[in-house]
């Protein structure tokens, strides 16, 4: 990962190879191999689908997690791909560490890392509101490296396998359903219908939607913007936290794992249109989806770049994504 | 306080304020070029990777310092100029030539990457980049051909009209020259109208633009001329790194260059070369506090009596032993320089001389940054 840092200790200048797990941008998906060519096709496509779906819908939970942040705060929060890794981790320092049943483990875990990201924002990020977006941006990409540096001192950079409720796989007409892949699917539905009727039916979604629209005037009605602030930093580093443990037992977990999804998130919120919340998770879904047919059908090397290729090309013909507004820019 | 009387407009424009800055900045040069018979071997090295970051440093101030494009993706400029003058050299092309070529190729990558940002701005710019330099990462990896793949390429020392650069201190003049010819250019450049064009759009692009800046023209010629600038420094960092391989050129070098100017102080060439010291010479300075807090603070515990200094020190010294500690240590320090004093080292630098010039006089809200709440991007 960081091997330019230990190139020159000492000063002999020599290539220390860390042994690579994964590569900075691409994802092991553990059990999403390509199924053999010359077998039933439209198997294989369904089989392609379902999978792409899954791992759309990942993406989109990250993605989510940033539009939510940009949406009220106008911060663009790199750091979101290691609020999923800090989640992974203690998720799995609850089920392994102290034995404790995976659903309570879960609920800690986002309570955990929600706690977490509403404190991050009490204390660093609300003095960088205003700041020009770049310095916020690389407070972030800051932030997200004392991340991963706390992680590889508190847990160690190994490779952890997480125990999960969900291990068996169904076969319906030539299709392999595995469990781990619907768990992704169904509970993202799940997240997404209580995060629509928080935002739409309860008080504190709608005063959040107001605070996104216009701060000014949402304080002048007596929201109290600074804690809604807070509240969705927790939201967004909750959903990234169930992003975490759903993924953590097909990639399994290490310090990493986040840089990963992270980048590729990026590129669906991307493609959603920034800012738009439908938009971000059919962004996901949509670079998942490109993901899994491009390293099944296109040569090797296209299936790491085929969502970026994607991105620009996206940037070049439509800038504002799929779901956005263009906006203009007040002198 | 010296105030500058100021009798013609040339005055504006000069390369040097006054006759004290020159004699200065000689009084610098004079030092680096003494440097190599006062140190020893390894400290040379060191110091040649602050020229060589010193260079990158410079391409990117020029682009988010002065034109304030953002780039997440420069480390694949600094391949692409790499992996071009290795291959070239390798293949028997004369060396300045081959830079010469290598500079050419990451100008146009410049160019081409420049065109679709035209239409971006902030954070798309940002990933556009990220993007771009993901993809190129991916082309170092599978183009075997050329860069060797995973297996990495071996570059020679360079030789220059038969001249053979052989031992550091013949490298260490070769990268300070290019880091000073890089330098005077560049300022050359920035007190051109191109230089005033591109500070324009940094402050603000609809003024610029209604004051007669063609826009994508300048915006172009910035990327164009800080990727070629890019170019130049990889092809000393793969002399000075002796063996390339695709997994250095991942955007986490990019972002350490972004790190690089940041901490230096965005919007100043002086800037460029403080945040490249900062960044060449951490990485040594960690290496011997890993050995001497421990060994320092063991010595203490033992004239003491305590114990328990010992115990801190031992602690100390394993905790910066663990792997992935110096990346922490590079992203507290950027949280730190973004939060307490966002115009970097350089703009430190300059309170700390007006304090004194203006003692007793001096008035803290002179810096004082005005924030702005819009709310503009998406107001429609």
């Amino acid at each position: 990962m960081l091997q330019l840092m230990f190139l020159r200790r000492n000063g002999v200048v020599a290539l220390e190879f860390v042994p690579r797990t994964r590569s900075d941008t691409g994802i092991d998906w553990v059990g999403v191999k390509p199924p053999a060519r010359g077998g039933d096709k439209l198997a294989t496509f369904l089989q392609l689908t379902l999978n792409g779906l899954a791992v759309g819908c990942i993406y989109g939970l990250v993605a989510l997690g940033f539009v939510l942040i940009y949406k009220a705060t106008e911060l663009v929060n790199f750091a979101q791909g290691d609020f999923l890794m800090l989640g992974a981790f203690v998720s799995y320092m609850a089920i392994v560490w102290w034995g404790l049943d995976y659903w309570i483990s879960f609920l800690i875990a986002a309570l955990a890392v929600a706690a977490f990201g509403a404190l991050l924002d009490m204390t660093v990020l609300r003095r960088v509101i205003g700041q020009p977006q770049f310095a916020v941006v690389m407070l972030t990409i800051g932030l997200g490296a004392i991340f991963r540096t706390f992680a590889s001192v508190t847990w160690g950079s190994e490779i952890y396998t997480l125990p999960t409720p969900f291990s068996g796989v169904t076969q319906v007409a030539g299709v392999t359903l595995s469990h781990q892949y619907l768990s992704i699917i169904v509970a993202t539905l799940i997240l997404c219908g209580v995060l629509y009727g928080f935002f739409r039916y309860t008080r504190m979604g709608v005063a959040m939607q107001a605070t996104s629209q216009n701060q000014l005037a949402a304080y002048c009605m007596g929201i109290p913007v600074k804690l809604i602030f807070s509240l969705v930093w927790a939201i967004s580093a909750a959903v990234a936290t169930a992003a975490g443990i759903l993924l953590a037992p097909v990639t399994l977990i290490d310090i990493n794992m986040g840089l990963a999804v992270a980048l590729k998130a990026f590129a669906a919120a991307v493609v959603g249109g920034f800012g738009s919340i439908p938009g971000a998770l059919i962004g996901g879904i949509t670079i998942g989806l490109i993901e899994l047919y491009a390293g099944a059908t296109l040569p090797e090397g296209i299936k790491n770049t085929a969502p970026y290729i994607v991105l620009l090309v996206m940037l070049a013909v439509r800038p504002q994504g799929l779901f956005g507004t263009p906006g203009r820019k007040r002198v | 306080m010296r105030f500058l009387f100021k009798t013609a407009y040339e005055q504006d424009i000069k390369l040097f304020r006054d006759r004290t800055t020159v004699v200065w900045y000689l009084v610098l040069a004079v030092t680096v070029l003494a440097l190599p018979a006062m140190l020893s071997r390894y400290y040379i090295g060191e110091i040649t990777w602050v020229f060589i970051y010193g260079i990158c440093g410079v391409s990117l101030m020029v682009l988010v310092g002065y034109t304030g494009l953002v780039s997440l993706g420069h480390a694949a400029f600094l391949g692409i100029g790499a992996y071009a003058h290795a291959y070239l050299v390798h293949h028997g092309v004369p060396w300045v030539a081959s830079v010469a070529i290598a500079v050419a190729i990451t100008t146009a990558c410049g160019v081409i990457v420049g065109l679709p940002a035209l239409r971006m701005t902030g954070i798309y710019l940002a990933i556009a980049t990220l993007a771009f330099s993901v993809i190129i990462q991916e082309v170092f990896t599978r183009w075997e051909g050329v860069t060797g793949g995973f297996a990495g390429m071996a570059v020679d020392k360079p030789e220059i009209f038969g001249i053979r650069f052989s031992n550091e201190t013949s490298f260490y003049y070769l990268c300070g020259a290019t880091l000073a010819l890089t330098l005077l250019l560049t300022q050359n450049l920035l007190r051109s109208p191109t230089g005033r064009a591109w500070i324009a759009i940094r402050d603000s692009e609809i003024a610029a633009q209604s004051m007669g800046v063609y826009l994508p023209f300048y915006k172009s010629v910035a990327f164009a001329y800080s990727a070629a600038l890019m170019g130049l420094a990889g092809a000393l960092f793969a002399h000075k790194i002796a063996y390339l391989a695709p997994d250095i050129f991942s955007i986490l070098f990019s972002i350490q260059l972004l790190l690089l100017v940041i901490v230096g102080g965005l919007g100043s060439l002086q800037g460029a070369v403080f945040g490249a010291i900062f960044v060449a010479l951490l990485p040594p300075i960690i290496a011997i506090l890993r050995d001497s807090i421990p060994a320092g603070m063991a010595d203490a515990a033992h004239a003491t009596g305590i114990g328990l200094i010992g115990t801190i020190g031992h602690g100390i010294g394993e905790f910066l032993k663990k792997p992935g500690v110096e990346a922490g240590i590079f992203g507290l320090i950027l949280v730190l320089v973004i939060l307490v004093e966002p115009s970097g080292m350089y703009g430190r630098w300059t309170k700390i001389k007006l304090f004194f010039s203006m003692f007793p006089m001096y008035k803290r809200d002179s810096f004082k940054r005005q924030k702005s709440y819009m709310r503009s991007e998406r107001l429609r």
